[in-house]
């Protein structure tokens, strides 16, 4: 349990904003820091299909697919996943114009600090390479991001663009 | 050893509303074979044809996807071989054209060229899985392989082809994905 006034993250709070943006399926190699908070959860859930692949840039290759039958899918990936699927992103979610949405997260990342002032080096490149693709993206740290989540997947699909979560903090399991 | 487009003729012939997901050598073959919009041909990364033919599938689990994918680009997703297998839709169809080189980046070969695509695609939990090197065997088996409950898998032995035109600007105009999508999910 989080101290008082510590900040803190609700994994149930952000698998309720998944749902509500109409998500169907989930594709996922599994990521430390979404864990127990969100795969795990997911796992369990009867409303949402997950996918286990065995290599990140498969989720950008399924969920485009999936888009052409207005189908909608989150990729929940490490942030070491969405460095190596980057020719994917590239290809299909930036030139191809695909509504490929991403929630990533950043593995051993001090949740105080953001991203860009992490010790981690994988850590700190993630949002420059982001910018440099054009890629909407969210820091998803505290409660008060979760209703990032909803109108951003919302706008991916109405706009057919690619759209990132970066998971800073562990979130707590529902 | 067969000929690649001769397949992909033989294939045509068997061809309805299913999507028909390919990419390089076999996207150049098949399109002169078959031009039509269920053609799905914006792959954007090598090696991504399965997985894409993986999302439509999921899709559209009323309707068959064909993957044509050639084994270079097999090599650099083997994994979803076994996402494929454990997802396991009835729907999907996945050739790979094995040339045994890297037809499109100059024609070097594949780092083994004995690779045993079926078996692997068997041990990876497909439900039917076919070697095919004759094409008289091919012509007589092709119907039973399209409509069979898959995943089904079959490696075409093929020889290498002539030299290709790769018109990448027709092969991933945004129009055929607009068209594709407007069939697709009608």
């Amino acid at each position: 349990m989080a101290a008082p006034g510590a900040r803190k993250l609700d994994g149930g709070g952000i698998i309720a904003a998944i749902k509500a943006s109409g998500v169907e399926y989930i594709l996922s190699v599994p990521d430390i820091t979404t864990s127990s908070g969100l795969l795990a959860p997911i796992a369990q859930d009867k409303e949402l299909k997950l996918i286990r692949v065995c290599k990140e840039d498969e989720c950008v290759g399924i969920a485009s697919g999936l888009s052409y039958a207005d189908k909608r899918a989150l990729i929940l990936i490490q942030h070491t996943g969405f460095l190596d699927s980057i020719n994917a992103i590239r290809g299909i979610a930036v030139e191809f114009k695909q509504p490929i949405c991403m929630m990533v997260g950043l593995l051993q990342h001090d949740p105080d600090k953001t991203p860009r002032e992490s010790s981690r080096y994988g850590v700190r490149i993630v949002e420059p390479i982001l910018d440099d693709m054009g890629i909407s993206h969210h820091v998803i740290n505290n409660d008060d991001d979760i209703a990032l989540i909803a109108p951003a997947i919302e706008k991916a699909y109405a706009e057919s663009q690619p759209v990132a979560f970066l998971v800073s903090r562990g979130p707590d399991a529902p | 050893m067969m000929k690649r487009d001769e397949c992909f003729r033989i294939l045509a012939r068997h061809i309805k509303d299913e999507a028909v997901v390919a990419t390089y050598s076999s996207a150049v073959d098949w399109v002169g074979v078959s031009p039509r919009p269920l053609n799905y041909l914006s792959i954007g990364a090598m090696g991504l044809d399965s997985s894409h033919g993986l999302g439509l599938a999921l899709g559209r689990p009323d309707k068959r996807v064909v993957v044509l994918q050639g084994d270079g680009s097999l090599l650099m997703n083997l994994g979803s071989l076994v996402t494929i297998g454990a997802v396991a839709p009835k729907n999907l169809v996945h050739f790979v054209a094995h040339n045994e080189t890297y037809e499109a980046n100059g024609g070097h070969p594949i780092p083994n060229r004995k690779v045993d695509f079926a078996t692997m695609a068997r041990s990876a939990g497909y439900a039917a899985t076919y070697d095919f090197s004759d094409l008289r065997m091919f012509e007589q088996q092709i119907a039973h392989v399209l409509e069979q409950g898959g995943p089904v898998f079959a490696t075409l032995h093929v020889e290498p082809s002539g030299p290709l035109m790769y018109d990448y600007p027709s092969l991933y105009d945004p129009k055929k994905r607009e068209a594709f999508k407007a069939l697709w999910k009608s």
